[in-house]
């Protein structure tokens, strides 16, 4: 509300304004209001109980390597710094007081994790190693791990697209036209449901390659969810908004372009969210039952050799990996639909 | 009875009739307009009023043309209106603007959809003063008020100088005291920008053709409202439109000199004519009804 009044006195900063509010609103809305200078001890003393617990735990057994010790070492000096530059940076106190109590967290469930399973010996052992050991296959490893991932974001970013580009177009023909909905809707709605995943079969019989047929069951599982939103979203636009561009002197270039679309755009995003769920699942799946190469093959094939500590190492780097590109389309959104905010709950 | 006066008419409707199907089986069509036909004249403010359901919207969407009528026909100028056109423009009483859009990318949408921003681009700085919203350029529209919202739609459907712009009770939604501000706001477009004072026009004084020249520089405007108070102090005609079927039951002519005083004895005399014919005509109806 005040907000909003904010930007009315001024307006020509609007975007600007709007820009930073959505960055903390995302982060952490409303933790950051209240200054807590207490904020600067959470990360530091997080760490600071993490490596105590990984001292005393490790006194007892002998350590491959210190690359653990040597990350909460990087942790603590980090916090230690942030710390130091706590009282001059009103940059560095702003993300502090959002960041902080997230980050303090994960360091002391790191540490709950290692009391676990090199403490307590509570998890049977090459099913569930400590968190020093997946960090140490994560860097003897990291050769492969990389490749793997770079070939996940290749396969990932061309199924995606292919599929949200197909989609796109299908879903604006469904829902702008009748006599395309009438043929197109029946096979939407009949073949659309049916999982990518369970094309498998299928597609390694048909396609030249297992990477085609990967990209090609990625792109099916994008387009249903495209499609079906994007369709939605068109066929529901406003009659009154394209009522009024007609007296406008709009031809159906522009009122599919230009009215149609940004109105379905809030809906065509929805169905890119999901469409992004289902490019997950279908790309793990098919690395780890077609191709040879990627995270979801990598994880297969470690889980093979009872390597569990790199199992783990893949499934981190999934999260991150994963976790990044949706942030991204978070983004892409943000600046998309900029316009929303104000309107709905952000 | 339609009166023509001496102007050259820009508009006219000759026996218009327009029924729905009402939704739910087993009922007929219901005629909502019955042989309509009306004629205006160019930079005149003509105002249909009348209760709700009397067809006064779907006559506009007929002119406009959204709708098709079942028969008879609507014409600018010689033209047969076969569909909707940059040159009818359409104002709602929800102003429809783009959410998407800034206010400016609003008021310039008239000119993108007809492919001539690049030639008018001057334009739509001068739309914007006109409405005064030159420093809401860059807000998006569920910033502005009901008011400035409404004024963003003016300035959309001017943009294209329609020759005749339709308004679907533009000032409907606002508040009493917003309302009254912005029924001189509309005055002042449909004069094309000058303020009332200084133009006083003087028949003896001015030739016919000039006075002709200088009305058609007006934009015609229809409005349609239920106000009778609102009708009385902008137009120059009022259209009385009556339900079951809608027809024009009457026209009545507004002599008074603008700016109009709204407690003059003339206004208020005028107000109380109206209210009675419509009462009266609400009356003989459902009596016609129940019969």
């Amino acid at each position: 509300m005040t907000n909003a009044v904010k930007e009315l006195s001024r307006p020509a900063v609007a975007a600007n304004g709007d820009r930073a509010t959505i960055r903390n609103g995302l982060l952490a809305p409303g933790a950051g209001a209240k200054a807590r200078p207490y904020a600067i001890l959470l990360v530091p003393g997080a760490a600071g109980v993490a490596l105590a617990i990984h001292f005393f735990i490790s006194r007892h057994q002998l350590s491959a390597s210190d690359s653990y010790r040597i990350f909460l070492f990087l942790v603590l000096s980090v916090g230690l710094a942030a710390a130091a530059l706590y009282p001059f940076f009103a940059a560095v106190r702003e993300r502090m007081h959002n960041l902080a109590p997230i980050f303090a967290a994960a360091i002391l469930l790191l540490a709950l994790w290692e009391v676990i399973t090199s403490g307590l010996h509570l998890l049977p052992l090459p099913y569930f190693p400590s968190p020093a050991a997946v960090l140490e296959s994560m860097i003897t490893d990291r050769g492969l791990l990389f490749d793997s991932t770079w070939h996940s974001l290749v396969m990932l970013m061309s199924g995606y697209l292919l599929g949200v580009i197909v989609g796109l177009i299908s879903g604006v023909c469904i829902g702008w036209s009748s006599a395309i909905r009438y043929w197109g809707m029946p096979v939407l709605k009949i073949v659309g449901p049916i999982p990518a995943t369970a094309w498998i079969p299928l597609a390694m019989v048909v396609s030249p390659s297992t990477t085609v047929s990967s990209a090609a069951l990625i792109a099916l599982a994008v387009w249903f969810p495209v499609t079906m939103l994007t369709a939605s979203g068109i066929s529901n636009t406003r009659a009154s908004y394209l009522d009024v561009a007609r007296t406008l002197g709009a031809k159906e270039s522009y009122l599919i372009f230009r009215v149609a679309i940004p109105a379905a755009m809030p809906n065509i995003f929805i169905g890119l969210f999901m469409g992004l769920g289902a490019s997950f699942l279908t790309l793990v799946v098919a690395e780890s039952v077609g191709v040879k190469s990627g995270l979801g093959w990598y994880v297969s094939w470690a889980q093979g050799w009872a390597e569990y500590g790199k199992v783990y190492a893949a499934l981190v780097i999934m999260a991150a990996f994963f976790s990044s590109v949706m942030t991204l389309l978070f983004k892409v959104r943000d600046i998309v639909l900029v316009w929303q905010k104000g309107i709905i709950k952000w | 009875m339609v009166t023509v006066g001496a102007e050259i008419s820009l508009l006219r409707v000759r026996e218009v009739s327009k029924s729905f199907r009402p939704p739910g089986n087993g009922a007929g069509p219901r005629l909502a307009l019955d042989s309509i036909s009306l004629s205006i004249a160019s930079g005149e403010l003509v105002a249909l009023i009348g209760p709700s359901g009397c067809g006064k919207s779907t006559l506009l969407r007929l002119i406009a043309g959204l709708d098709t009528p079942d028969s008879g026909n609507i014409s600018i100028g010689f033209e047969q209106i076969s569909g909707p056109s940059a040159e009818r423009g359409l104002v709602f009483q929800d102003p429809n603007l783009f959410p998407w859009l800034t206010v400016r990318r609003n008021i310039e949408a008239g000119l993108v959809a007809r492919g001539v921003l690049h030639q008018k681009r001057d334009e739509v700085q001068k739309f914007m003063e006109l409405v005064g919203l030159d420093g809401f350029a860059d807000a998006y529209p569920h910033h502005l008020s009901g008011g400035m919202a409404q004024r963003v739609a003016l300035a959309r459907a001017l943009i294209n100088h329609p020759k005749v712009l339709l308004l679907d009770e533009p000032l409907g939604a606002l508040d009493a005291f917003t309302r009254m501000r912005m029924q001189d706001e509309v005055l002042r477009l449909w004069r094309g920008g000058r303020a009332e004072q200084g133009v006083r026009v003087r028949p003896e004084i001015v030739s016919e053709k000039l006075l002709r020249l200088w009305q058609e520089r007006r934009t015609t405007m229809i409005l349609v409202t239920h106000d009778i108070d609102e009708a009385i102090y902008m137009s120059d005609r009022i259209m009385v439109m009556t339900p079951r079927p809608g027809r024009i039951e009457r026209t009545i002519r507004v002599e008074l000199d603008r700016p109009r005083d709204r407690s003059s004895a003339d206004f208020l005399r005028l107000r109380a004519e109206i209210l009675e014919h419509l009462h009266f005509a609400g009356k003989s109806t459902s009596e016609k009804n129940g019969s």
